[in-house]
């Protein structure tokens, strides 16, 4: 019970975060790009699905990326035996509560909830937090349970904040950077004499990690692409099916008013 | 009718003979003229007349494709969610079945809401079409029904806090509130006994109700005859060679070829949203259902599908301030307002009572219970219209520029308190929703007065081309 008040605690804050005022970026994804979607497929088994199942989505669906069983069996399944069977984790709800305090949500169509954009935009925002439990924070999600798991890629980030008087200003040098970055502003009284009220935060790269920070962001525009597929596999075909339907329905709107007018001739 | 002495079925070609056997058993032939072929309709339908149909056409649409959806989804707590993306993923077609299903009951919605809203323009509630409109509202009241226990089923998360939220109300009815919630529910929360029974009441429960009320509903229209856009009788204009009216046309085929046409139409908007934009935009499917229903985790933002977002919005709007400042004192003015209208004393004195037990409930109840009770009111005020309406004229082309103001303002706050019913509440917002609510509500209390004094134009003796 003590558990269950504590993590109400906690979901509480994280519910009402700051997620709105950080300005997401938008994610250069595209669903179409099957190379990049075999990209997003691998580092999505090797460093999310260790912790987040993907229960709703069976490995044999990676077929329609091109691949075979066999590339699927010898690259991509790790965590089950079969390619019928479906991502999921050998980490246990309990178990991971116990260990993360939150069980990790499951990803099959986590991008529907959060959008691309969202995720994209989150998986770029991570920086050191010597005060959270995993040593790791958040620019879109304050006080994530999760901790960077692409860090040595991505390599360590710190929050710079930087006190402007005036909001143009503030959101004038945001608009310039790379990065997520959001604006805190404070009462006049918490501002002090100066009146710099407006605080800007970014993050700034400190050490640099194994990749270079245009190969993260493809890493993770790949890795988003591919969870975006993810969360609906059949959106490719469904919008080839609808092509096919509107040309049937625009035979079909022909048809159906040269009937109608041959019928409503006489009604005067 | 003795069998032998039926006419034998003619022009039908190879099925005259088959339809012949039927029709001595069966009033075959006498059904196919009295509702198709020989009932006539005004020639004058325009636009919105397309709507009735339509809405009978994505009736059938939501049953077909929900039989399909019910043979592969599982009404279990631990299941729902997934069974939900094994139909969307592993099912052959099970995506477009699905998208028809979530998109079909938005645009239920539409074809409803226009549908009603042409009843409004044109008058069609009128008398003798009272029983016609009160069947229509009990339709409108069973698809509000369906389309709340359905959402449940999903079982993401506003599946979930939207249920919950809604189940509560129940919680504020004076007295037996709470243990009626309990009873709704089948548990303290919403839980896995809420789904069974709400998909039992989805599935077969309210559908049966609804294809009864439609069947009612079309017998009554085809008793006292399709109104149109001048509203004015088509009856009262005979040809007295044939005896059919002059400006009706039989339905079929005249209306059944203009309906084709109008479903085709139709069908092109709906599959722009099923195949290119089936979330809408979060609209149609809300992007927080696709996280799986979490009892621990409320999320900060509850907001109801859009249809039923402008009652939500008078739910929220009824607050303290409210009830105190615009409710006590619009019940004062209205007691006064039918007490000075009225002339005998009887109806004066239970006019005064009723306000004096509203008063007295106003300032004593919580507020949350007159929010249930406005929220209430906001549908159910609709079947009152045909005697609220006290017009000379059916149509809005021969009212005057009162009720076209009326009408038109109480479109602008129904869409005000849709929109707003959708975002999270501010004080502003809640000022423009209690606003938008007492818009809604003066429309339908002061239209006995206003559709009486307002000036009219005479209408046409004949339907008119416009």
């Amino acid at each position: 019970m003590k558990a269950l008040i504590a993590l109400l605690a906690l979901a509480a804050p994280l519910a009402l975060a700051a997620e709105e005022a950080v300005r997401l970026d938008s994610a250069p994804i595209d669903p179409r790009d099957v190379a990049s979607l075999q990209s997003g497929a691998r580092s999505f088994v090797n460093y999310c699905l260790n912790c987040h199942s993907a229960g709703m989505m069976r490995y044999h669906k990676l077929l329609d990326l091109g691949l075979t069983e066999q590339q699927v069996k010898d690259n991509l399944l790790f965590t089950a035996d079969k390619v019928g069977e479906l991502m999921n984790v050998a980490m246990t709800r309990k178990d991971a509560k116990e260990w993360l305090g939150t069980a990790p949500p499951d990803l099959s169509v986590i991008a529907r909830a959060r959008g691309p954009d969202w995720l994209y935009t989150y998986m770029r925002s991570f920086y050191r937090d010597p005060e959270s439990a995993t040593g790791w924070n958040n620019m879109v999600f304050e006080r994530v349970a999760m901790p960077h798991v692409l860090w040595t890629l991505s390599g360590q980030q710190v929050q710079v904040e930087r006190k402007f008087k005036n909001m143009e200003q503030a959101e004038a040098i945001g608009r310039q950077q790379k990065n997520a970055w959001k604006i805190d502003v404070l009462t006049a009284d918490q501002a002090g004499k100066d009146g710099e009220r407006f605080i800007l935060k970014t993050i700034r790269t400190e050490t640099a990690g194994s990749l270079s920070e245009v190969d993260y962001d493809i890493l993770v525009r790949d890795l988003v692409n591919f969870m975006s597929w993810m969360s609906e596999p059949n959106q490719l075909m469904r919008k080839q099916v609808g092509y096919v339907v509107m040309l049937v329905l625009l035979v079909l709107l022909v048809l159906t008013y040269l009937l109608y007018k041959e019928f409503w001739k006489d009604v005067h | 009718m003795a069998a032998a002495e039926k006419q034998a079925v003619t022009g039908a070609g190879p099925f005259n003979g088959l339809l012949t056997w039927i029709d001595q058993r069966f009033p075959l032939v006498e059904t196919w003229r009295s509702h198709l072929s020989e009932y006539y309709a005004p020639k004058n339908f325009n636009f919105w007349y397309y709507f009735g149909s339509l809405a009978l056409f994505v009736l059938v649409i939501q049953i077909v494709t929900g039989i399909f959806l019910t043979m592969n989804y599982k009404p279990d707590a631990a299941q729902a969610f997934a069974s939900v993306e094994y139909i969307m993923r592993e099912v052959p077609w099970g995506w477009w079945i699905r998208y028809m299903h979530s998109t079909g009951a938005s645009f239920f919605f539409v074809c409803v809401y226009l549908h009603m809203f042409r009843a409004m323009l044109y008058g069609s509630y009128r008398k003798p079409r009272e029983l016609l409109w009160i069947f229509g509202m009990l339709i409108f009241l069973c698809l509000m029904a369906e389309a709340f226990f359905g959402y449940l089923l999903p079982w993401g998360q506003m599946s979930y806090w939207g249920a919950q939220v809604i189940v509560n109300l129940f919680d504020a009815i004076p007295v037996i509130g709470p243990d009626l919630a309990i009873w709704i529910r089948g548990d303290f929360v919403v839980s896995d006994a809420t789904l069974n029974r709400f998909f039992a009441y989805h599935v077969i429960a309210v559908p049966l109700a609804l294809l009864a009320l439609v069947v009612a509903h079309l017998l009554a229209l085809h008793e006292v005859g399709s109104s149109n856009p001048d509203g004015i009788e088509i009856k009262k204009s005979m040809d007295p060679s044939t005896g059919r009216p002059l400006d009706g046309i039989p339905f079929h085929p005249y209306y059944t070829v203009k309906d084709a046409f109008g479903v085709v139409v139709f069908l092109i908007v709906f599959s722009i949203v099923v195949f290119f934009a089936p979330e809408a935009g979060g609209y149609f499917l809300e992007y927080n259902n696709f996280i799986p229903a979490d009892p621990l985790k409320t999320p900060s933002h509850i907001a109801p599908v859009w249809y039923f977002t402008p009652y939500y919005s008078i739910l929220r709007a009824t607050t303290d301030e409210f009830v105190l400042w615009a409710l006590a004192p619009g019940v004062v003015a209205f007691a006064l307002l039918i007490i000075w209208s009225v002339k005998s004393s009887a109806p004066r004195i239970a006019v005064g009572v009723t306000a004096i037990v509203l008063l007295l409930g106003l300032l004593t109840l919580d507020a949350k219970v007159w929010g249930v009770v406005l929220m209430g009111a906001s549908v159910m005020i609709f079947f009152f219209l045909p005697w609220l309406d006290r017009s000379s004229v059916r149509s809005i082309r021969y009212k005057g520029p009162i009720s076209k103001s009326a009408i038109a303002l109480f479109v602008i706050a129904f869409f005000v308190l849709g929109y707003l019913g959708t975002e999270s509440v501010t004080g502003g917002r809640t000022l423009a929703a209690q606003i938008g609510t007492t818009v809604y509500f003066l429309f339908f209390f002061l239209m006995p007065w206003y559709s009486k004094m307002d000036t009219t134009r005479p209408e046409p003796q004949r339907v008119t081309w416009k």
